[in-house]
């Protein structure tokens, strides 16, 4: 019974803390703050969403074999986007049409 | 005990192996969605690289304050469905009843405001077609900006309208007794599913609705 109504409790806590993160993202996206906009934006996201994976979707509770799989998934998306933006990041970086 | 029992399939050593395999398993398919969308992010990445202003102008064609409550809306549903699998480990048949039709109500309450706010694009020719007209500077851009939007959020609306599906399932089975404190893997699984979608809503408000503000 504790460790049920702990876990309600720390739902509605990732919930109120989703809800400020939420207001925070909107209100930042307001200032300027050239590429940190980005960093910043993505920083909040980033952090929802590790509170909603460990907590809404019980990752605290699962087995290893269960982050395993999530961080290989992560990890390929992740060699996915910078093979991609290793060609965008660096077209034109060579003084010679082409390259 | 027999209904415990029963419920075990023969492969499974008990009911603690059942369930890992099972969340495990839901895990993998989440996996593949998320290289799903991968796609699409990374689509997003190169043109938003190659065209930053452009999409930065396209971007304020959206609504911030439609986007924000829809978020508010889909974090909330995300609290229902937490709930109902809280409710559903205690046996509480009625309270997961209600907590999954809220899950459902919240879901369908995003649909409704995504459909407003793209009836409110195809009205004013933002949707990327023969159509097409955009009023501000570089509309070739644009529409590559609208492209994404449209195939990203309908994407997305498309896994919203599969997971209210699969909800109805389980609020059937529900009210049908089907579970309880020894089984409950259906409804953790579905709230994996609907959690992720949350999840995928979480990066996609940001990076649509809140670029180039200020």
């Amino acid at each position: 019974m504790d460790s049920h109504e702990s876990s309600l409790k720390s739902y509605f806590l990732v919930f109120f803390a989703l809800m400020a993160l939420t207001a925070l993202t909107v209100w930042v996206a307001f200032m300027d703050l050239g590429m940190m906009n980005n960093v910043v934006a993505m920083g909040i996201a980033t952090i929802k969403g590790l509170m909603v994976m460990i907590v809404f979707m019980h990752l605290r509770h699962s087995p290893p074999l269960t982050i395993l799989a999530i961080v290989v998934g992560i990890f390929w998306f992740a060699v996915l986007i910078l093979i991609t933006m290793s060609d965008m990041w660096t077209r034109g970086l060579l003084g010679f049409p082409g390259k | 005990m027999s209904e415990l029992v029963s419920r075990v399939q023969h492969h499974f050593a008990d009911a603690e192996q059942q369930y890992e395999s099972a969340t495990f398993g839901m895990w993998v398919f989440l996996v593949t969605e998320i290289m799903f969308f991968a796609g699409l992010f990374t689509t997003y990445i190169v043109y938003r690289h190659a065209y930053s202003a452009a999409f930065a102008e396209a971007s304020h064609h959206l609504d911030v304050a439609f986007g924000t409550f829809n978020t508010v809306v889909l974090i909330g549903s995300s609290l229902t469905m937490a709930l109902a699998i809280a409710a559903a480990k205690q046996s509480k048949q009625r309270s997961t009843a209600i907590y999954l039709v809220a899950t459902i109500a919240l879901g369908c309450v995003f649909l409704g405001v995504k459909s407003f706010e793209y009836a409110h694009k195809f009205h004013e020719n933002l949707f990327p077609g023969a159509n097409f007209v955009y009023p501000g500077p570089d509309p070739a851009h644009a529409e590559l900006f609208f492209s994404i939007y449209f195939a990203m959020t309908g994407l997305h609306a498309l896994h919203m309208v599969i997971g209210i599906g699969v909800m109805s399932v389980i609020l059937k089975e529900t009210l049908k007794g089907s579970y309880n404190a020894e089984y409950f893997t259906p409804v953790e699984c579905a709230g994996l599913y609907w959690h992720f979608v949350d999840l995928v809503w979480i990066y996609l408000f940001p990076l649509l609705y809140l670029i180039g503000r200020h």
